[in-house]
């Protein structure tokens, strides 16, 4: 990987340079939480003032602009007794900035399943490769467990990587794409002392981490999946489906379609789902293969650490626990962690 | 100035460009781009129950369509959604494909009430399919219950058209009801054959009914079962292959030697939806056939 450096002022160009032709989509705060902590979500932005680069975490991850709450698959033109099928993939570039290892690891694990090798999305692709990222460091956020999933740091998948240094950012480059824009501002070769400063923030962050005990948590799943853990959790949740909503790589969806008014169109549209909600797992006839909603929470967790792992090497989730902070209900990854880990522990 | 960043089109890709074909799983597609069809024909089998003939248009997307028995399609009906079916045909008839569809939800109801000739979409075949080319020169088991049948019938009509293949062949058929019994029109047939064994029996007879009565497992006990050279295709409820299985299993047939197709919810048949996954298996691409060894390792599955 390369690597530059580029001054506070520079980036600023940097981004206004974007901003000239690109829609840009980057942190903003939206308001204040009741703890009067801020609130922050994604969203497009018209001038650099209004990117907030030092936020903790957004509401809603990243993966609303790879994976959009609702999105069209196919319309239909009907005609007399017949109909035609028109499919579009979005083209337009744009440039997503501000995002944390957990998003970016999110969109990697995203990768392995819409972009890998049996029946890669074209609708995720398109998507993917039309977007320029900018990712940044940050201190570990609260409640987050990033570091217990391997999710607090990256290597891949953006095309620039910040690590704030102060008066400059220390700047890994991971496209010819990334590397072209840099060329465009007074990006500098980075020194010996950038080098010292960059690590020494890295170390700083990595020490402010509380560990979660991870281990053997497929075998756990498998052993707890009677156990009591699961009532006790599950019996508190809404079946709201909030957590699926915020979490960077639920990717599952259902599909419905619709028809114009006049009748002369139709769409075929997938929509975010979550495995929370009642229906998920009912077919025709009536049964339902989940129908109490712990055997739903239940199966939540264990895609995300056991199935997921099983066929990746590695769990879904990333740890940032924004499904944890927007429960109503307080469901939260650590707690039903500690809980499994200590379960059968005497 | 110049633009910074380029649009990207995946539709200059070449895979994607290559005509649509499912078989090739690994290459960019269309995913969701159906095969124009036609119901050719409409079959009444019971009150509830009708089979569809139903051919691709386009003649080089027809040509290119083929599937192994046990494998499903996704039938859209424009406008009113997308559901999983399995394929009801023999594998090897290249001009249409059948399709046996319960009346018992939206899309299904509006496909009841469809007329021959109505333009339908076709997106296929998905998923695992029995392997019938293990079973060579063995006994087969097929049986079924209920609507069963339907995806049993290709693997049916495989084997009848390779009947040289096999050494003995039963078809064992249960529903509750005789007026429940698909494809009866077919038995006859399927009877006469030389060296092939059907039997059906209903849980509950009327007064037409001759045949036996009771349970499917109680026919498995007219049967002699040679397990060492033994595959068994079940299809049915998971209530009935448990039994079945469970019944076959102490019989001495090895678990990895008997297939079942399980039904879950669908809504993309690739692996992206998870609405079917069983634990964290997906039915669309591990499945739907898998071997009871399998089964029995999925949590929730049965």
């Amino acid at each position: 990987m390369l690597f530059k450096t580029l001054s506070k002022k520079e980036f600023r160009n940097l981004v206004e340079l974007l901003l000239e032709d690109t829609e840009v989509i980057a942190p903003r705060q939206i308001g204040v939480n009741e703890k009067s902590k801020p609130i922050h979500h994604y969203l497009p932005v018209r001038k650099f003032e209004e990117i907030d680069l030092d936020y903790e975490i957004t509401e809603y991850s990243a993966k609303s602009y790879f994976l959009p709450f609702r999105e069209n698959l196919s319309s239909c033109r009907f005609e007399d007794d017949d109909w035609t099928q028109e499919i579009h993939y979005r083209l337009k570039p744009r440039v997503l900035m501000g995002l944390h290892s957990c998003d970016i690891n999110a969109l990697l694990k995203l990768d392995k399943v819409l972009a890998g090798d049996r029946f890669p999305s074209p609708y995720f692709i398109s998507r993917r490769r039309n977007t320029f990222i900018i990712g940044i460091d940050h201190d570990p956020c609260e409640g987050g467990f990033c570091q217990s999933v391997g999710a607090d740091v990256v290597t891949h998948g953006f095309d620039l990587y910040l690590t704030d240094l102060g008066d400059r950012y220390f700047i890994a480059i991971n496209s010819d794409h990334g590397y072209n824009i840099l060329m465009q501002v007074d990006a500098k070769d980075t020194t010996g002392q950038d080098n010292k400063d960059y690590l020494e923030v890295r170390q700083r962050i990595a020490s402010k981490f509380e560990p979660l005990n991870m281990h053997n948590l497929p075998n756990l799943m498998d052993i707890e999946f009677e156990s009591e853990v699961w009532k006790k959790w599950g019996s508190k949740c809404l079946s709201c489906g909030s957590c699926a909503m915020v979490c960077p790589t639920c990717y599952c969806y259902g599909v419905d379609e619709q028809v114009s008014m006049d009748g002369k169109q139709g769409v075929k549209a997938k929509q975010l789902y979550s495995c929370n909600l009642l229906d998920f797992a009912a077919v025709a006839g009536g049964h339902n293969f989940r129908a109490d909603r712990e055997t739903r929470l239940k199966y939540r967790y264990y895609h995300q650490h056991r199935g997921f792992m099983e066929t990746y090497e590695e769990p879904l989730c990333v740890g940032c626990n924004r499904c944890g902070l927007v429960c109503l209900a307080g469901i939260n990854p650590p707690g039903i962690i500690r809980d499994l880990q200590t379960e059968d522990q005497v | 100035m110049n633009e910074l960043l380029h649009p990207y089109d995946i539709t200059h890709e070449a895979d994607i460009m290559q005509p649509l074909d499912f078989n090739r799983r690994s290459r960019l597609k269309h995913v969701d781009q159906t095969f124009k069809s036609e119901i050719i024909n409409i079959i009444r089998l019971t009150e509830m129950e009708k089979l569809f003939q139903v051919r691709i248009l386009d003649d080089a997307a027809r040509e290119r369509f083929s599937f192994r028995p046990g494998q499903f399609v996704m039938v859209e009906v424009p406008g009113y959604g997308e559901i999983p079916i399995s394929i009801s045909s023999s594998p090897s008839h290249k001009g249409f494909i059948e399709l046996c569809i319960r009346k018992a939800g939206l899309v299904t109801t509006i496909l009841h009430k469809a007329r021959r000739g109505v333009p339908i979409g076709i997106r296929g075949p998905f998923g695992t399919h029995f392997p019938i080319e293990k079973m060579r020169g063995c006994n087969i088991l097929l049986i079924a219950g209920g609507l069963g049948l339907a995806p049993l019938r290709a693997p049916i009509f495989h084997v009848i058209e390779n009947r040289s293949n096999f050494k003995n062949v039963h078809i064992l058929y249960g529903t509750k009801q005789p007026s429940m019994l698909l494809f009866n029109y077919q038995y006859e047939e399927w009877d006469r054959i030389a060296d092939i064994d059907l039997k059906v029996i209903v849980e509950q007879g009327d007064e037409s009914w001759k045949g036996p009565v009771g349970m499917i497992t109680a026919l498995l006990d007219e049967v002699d079962i040679a397990p060492r050279e033994t595959y068994a295709i079940i299809c049915g409820p998971p209530v009935m292959f448990k039994f079945v299985c469970n019944h076959l299993t102490q019989e001495g047939i090895p678990m990895n030697r008997m297939f079942v197709s399980l039904e879950r919810r669908m809504h993309c048949g690739m692996g992206k939806c998870c609405r079917c996954n069983i634990g964290s298996t997906y039915t669309c691409l591990s499945g739907p056939v898998f071997d009871y060894w399998s089964v029995i390792n999925l949590k929730e599955a049965i």
